[in-house]
């Protein structure tokens, strides 16, 4: 592990981040963006733990940020299915362009 | 560059694979079972960091969990096998290109900083260690963090529930 210089790990997780901003950006599926957010929060999730690895080894926070993440992750992905489901069931679609009905 | 450093690479070019080919396929499934792929992936970064608590964390919540509901979901509303439409090439293009832009942007930003080697002692996690800090009440504690957080849970849990029940309709 010593001879990966930092800036390596964080090339990873910035592409991975990257990544998921193109999924945000192209899919139109409400299912695929929830998949391009996990993504996103997953690339955090390496930024914590690789500062916290490289930096300051002494202490124990990037861990437990990470820890709470990935706590959040799991309610945001169980609330967020819970809407698609209930959308689906109203609209038949979970189309982002097909569920306007919030507009005014 | 020793087998640890090669290691490395390998595990990052299978996680940046696997989360393109997450975004970019065409059918559903697919797309959820390369994510699956991608988040095995970093769990064996975790792995490869020595941080094996992590690495155990995020293969039971993200793969066991979060990519299980997703898979469900897709089943319960996509017609799986077919393929998905295509978004405008006008649109990939466009984010391609601000994608692109941002990365290198970000990117140059960090190499140019560096970051340099803060610490000289080597990383250690104890999983002791991560209990007691979790639920001391002394300055460095995670206590109210781990209140806060059991509150949020129960708090999505009923929500979920709440916003996927069916409600019966009284007239029948």
């Amino acid at each position: 592990m010593n001879g990966i210089p930092l800036t390596h790990i964080l090339f990873v997780s910035t592409a991975l981040f990257f990544i998921g901003m193109y999924g945000f950006f192209t899919r139109r599926n409400m299912i695929t963006i929830l998949m391009s957010v996990e993504l996103i929060l997953n690339s955090v999730n390496i930024n914590f733990v690789a500062f916290n690895t490289y930096l300051y080894p002494q202490n124990l926070d990037g861990i437990f940020f990470t820890i709470f993440i990935v706590t959040i992750a799991a309610s945001e992905a169980a609330v967020a299915i819970a809407i698609i489901i209930n959308l689906y069931r109203s609209l038949h679609s979970v189309d982002v362009d097909e569920t306007g009905e919030l507009k005014f | 560059m020793n087998t640890s450093d090669i290691l490395f690479y390998c595990i990052s070019a299978f996680i940046l694979g696997t989360g393109v080919l997450a975004v970019t396929t065409g059918k559903i499934f697919r797309s959820a079972i390369s994510l699956l792929f991608s988040l095995m992936g970093i769990a064996a970064l975790y792995f490869w960091m020595a941080l094996e608590f992590i690495a155990a964390v995020q293969i039971v919540i993200y793969v066991g969990g979060i990519v299980v509901l997703i898979i469900f979901s897709i089943f319960l509303t996509q017609k799986s096998g077919e393929e998905m439409p295509k978004p405008p090439l006008s649109k990939i293009w466009f984010s391609f290109f601000s994608v692109l832009v941002g990365f290198i942007f970000t990117y140059y930003l960090i190499h140019q900083y560096g970051f340099g080697n803060g610490g000289e002692q080597p990383f250690e996690l104890k999983i002791a260690d991560i209990g007691n800090q979790m639920l001391s009440l002394t300055g460095k504690g995670y206590i109210l963090p781990f209140e806060v957080i059991s509150i949020l849970l129960l708090a999505a849990l009923i929500g979920a529930i709440v916003v996927a029940m069916k409600i019966k309709n009284k007239s029948e």
